[in-house]
């Protein structure tokens, strides 16, 4: 080693160790990628959010398979990064290993629990949200019939769909609510094509309201609404923008507040369960100038109405999760 | 193909490495367009694979997978029958050691080992045998009916997972975790036996012992034995071997039902070595990696260990490049293309000029 390899060796260290005093955060992005139009997105526009707004840097991991769960979580704890930002459900055994090895690093989970000291579990009542824009649904509604198109069939979606359908009967009970799923691999979650073919479907067997909670695939669901001239309702993301006046509206789920909120916060943030549901306003329904002439009035009155209730708890949207049923089917 | 003008070890050495060279010119002139040294990109690679029992770790845990997947498809071919349902095969594999796992009580992992791969192995093959059946008795095609049944193998696995396997109350649609009776010893254990220190993180296991044994097992059952030479003659000439008395519709149904034991096989390192319960999407790809694996390694058991490795190291190469660089993700999987469309799709285009070579070096 000559002497200048040397010095770029200590130079290297050194900011090695001034980047750890720093303890800049970092992100994990679930199985998908970070570009997925949806949950990976977001998170990843809230840490760009977080970076422009105080000018600081985070180290970001998209993984390739699932045995780069755990061993992502490390590499990140180990290279000093705090806190860290794991997103996914499938992701709760991964923190059930990787934290208690590292006490002083504070993980954040998205979308799960995790019971450990130095884990922040960010949860979202997804099925309140999909419940007021069912009722936006039932009261755009005009042939009796209205529909959703979910990604895969697992619970966190089942939830979306019933909190819809819910939300959907109360406004009026003998509305007919047809839910179908993209499929059963992960290419369900970024299949446009198949969407719009779901979506024309659902709008042939007289549907003119389709809410997507697909990922990518709600593009291809909002877009082949617009072509038939019925309304659709994005997620996720506020998508009342691509196509105004064809989106109703959106069922916000504020994944990139909670990380941007976590960034924040900053190493040694408060830990434990944070729920994201309306009282914490972390899942809404999009009204912006995009949509503000598709409600009206008293639709704007009655959601909010439910709304209020929900969050003082005088009704209670039932959660799929909890025993596996929805009572509106 | 102009196989005859290549001598035998150029055929399985030169032409493949060639290629993989080639691939990797090309991922450096990228890496070197967006703006990334590759050099540097090549360090870390090898170092992030090779440099630490860490990284040799994951390069032999990814690599095992690819071993039984590429098993599966050589195998097949050997038969000239196109086998792309590895991925659902394995997939079913998973399920097989799933229940396999966690509703028969396992005094000991190794009892438990021999019994998950019966199940795995067993799983897999029923597979296989529905496109093999459908192949030798129906003349549908088989590259059609196993990735059709890839299609149904996710499905059906995820109806199991989400209604049957996962516990009430559960978000993930994953079965639960499996007695901690029935965790496979990792390298690490198995070496210290020796006093060899191993990094304890890596999830490399006692399963990468019986992908090199199956290596083994296939190179014996393919030229050892009489099933073996069937399967061979029947793969160089269908009307040939039918003429010699062999039953094409058995050697169909014969091989199906070894290369779907074999996909199903890598269940045993991903599920029940590595994740220690069954999850969604639990193949990972792994199934379609195998047939780059066996394109490269050439059907040969021992190539397709070699090619599993190099498949291994740009995996877990991939990863830690991804991890301490800018180079996207996606790019990682450029080059991992790259790499399987010289040694498989390209072939040709590097034999051809090859074969050449050896023609005027013979003529001289």
């Amino acid at each position: 080693m000559t002497r200048s390899h040397k010095f770029a060796g200590a130079a290297s260290l050194l900011a090695l160790s001034a980047g750890m005093a720093h303890a800049d955060p970092a992100l994990m992005f679930d199985l998908g990628g970070k570009f997925d139009k949806s949950f990976n997105e977001a998170a990843y526009n809230g840490a760009e959010r977080w970076r422009e707004e105080t000018g600081g840097s985070y180290r970001e991991i998209e993984m390739q398979a699932a045995a780069q769960r755990v061993q992502f979580a490390r590499r990140l704890a180990e290279a000093g990064s705090n806190p860290v930002v794991v997103m996914g459900f499938q992701n709760a055994p991964t923190l059930e290993e990787v934290a208690p090895d590292y006490p002083d690093t504070s993980f954040v989970l998205i979308d799960a629990v995790v019971d450990l000291p130095n884990v922040r579990s960010v949860i979202f009542a997804e099925h309140e949200g999909s419940y007021l824009v069912g009722m936006l649904a039932a009261m755009a509604n005009e042939t009796g019939t209205v529909s959703f198109v979910g990604g895969m069939e697992i619970p966190l979606i089942a939830a979306f769909a019933c909190g819809y359908a819910q939300g959907a009967k109360a406004v009026n009970p003998d509305i007919n609510v047809i839910v179908n799923y993209t499929g059963d691999t992960p290419a369900a979650w970024n299949d446009p094509v198949r969407g719009g073919e779901i979506a024309r479907a659902q709008i042939s067997q007289g549907s003119d309201v389709v809410f997507a909670a697909a990922g990518g695939t709600g593009l291809g669901v909002l877009q082949a609404a617009e072509d038939a001239g019925v309304f659709s309702i994005g997620v996720d993301s506020n998508q009342n923008y691509l196509h105004p006046g064809s989106v109703l509206t959106s069922m916000l789920k504020l994944v990139d507040q909670a990380v941007y909120d976590a960034f924040t916060d900053g190493p040694g943030l408060e830990t434990g369960v944070v729920q994201m549901n309306l009282a914490a306003g972390g899942v809404g329904y999009a009204l912006d100038e995009h949509n503000e002439h598709l409600i009206s009035d008293e639709m704007q009155e009655a959601v909010e109405a439910a709304k209020a209730a929900i969050i003082a708890g005088e009704l209670s949207v039932h959660d799929y999760r909890e025993d596996s049923a929805c009572p509106a089917f | 193909m102009s196989k005859g003008r290549i001598p035998h070890w150029a055929d399985v050495t030169l032409v493949p490495l060639t290629s993989v060279l080639l691939a990797f010119v090309i991922s450096a002139i990228l890496i070197w367009a967006i703006g990334e040294s590759p050099w540097a990109a090549v360090k870390l690679m090898v170092e992030g694979a090779f440099g630490s029992s860490y990284g040799w770790g994951y390069t032999l845990f990814y690599a095992t997978n690819f071993i039984f997947t590429g098993l599966a498809v050589a195998v097949a071919f050997q038969a000239r029958l196109f086998n792309i349902g590895g991925e659902g095969q394995a997939l079913l594999g998973g399920l097989g050691v799933a229940l396999v796992c966690l509703y028969i009580p396992w005094p000991h992992w190794s009892l438990a080992l021999i019994a998950a791969s019966l199940g795995a192995a067993v799983f897999g093959a029923a597979w296989a045998f529905i496109p093999g059946y459908l192949q030798a008795r129906r003349g549908s095609h088989i590259v059609i009916t196993t990735i059709m049944f890839n299609f149904i193998a996710a499905s059906l696995l995820g109806y199991f997972l989400v209604n049957v396997l996962r516990p009430q109350g559960a978000q993930d649609p994953s079965s639960p975790r499996f007695p901690a009776e029935t965790a496979l010893p990792k390298l690490h254990e198995i070496l210290g036996v020796f006093g060899i220190p191993f990094s304890t993180v890596p999830p490399v296991n006692i399963s990468l012992l019986v992908a090199v044994g199956m290596c083994f097992a296939v190179w014996f059952m393919l030229w050892r034995t009489r099933l073996g030479y069937q399967i061979r003659a029947f793969g160089e000439s269908e009307p040939a071997a039918e003429y010699a008395g062999i039953s094409p519709a058995r050697i169909t149904i014969y091989v199906m039902l070894i290369s779907g034991a074999l996909a199903g096989l890598m269940a045993v390192n991903s599920v029940m070595g590595e994740q220690q319960r069954l999850v969604l999407n639990a193949v990972e790809g792994a199934g379609f990696i195998g047939i780059a694996v066996a394109l490269m390694g050439r059907n040969h058991p021992f190539g397709v260990f070699l090619a599993a490795m190099l498949f291994g190291f740009l995996y877990q190469g991939g990863a830690e490049l991804a991890l301490w660089t800018g180079i996207p993700r996606e790019l990682i999987v450029v080059i991992q293309a790259l790499v399987i469309l010289f040694t498989g799709a390209l072939d040709n285009m590097v034999r051809i000029p090859i074969a050449r070579l050896f023609a005027m070096r013979g003529a001289r």
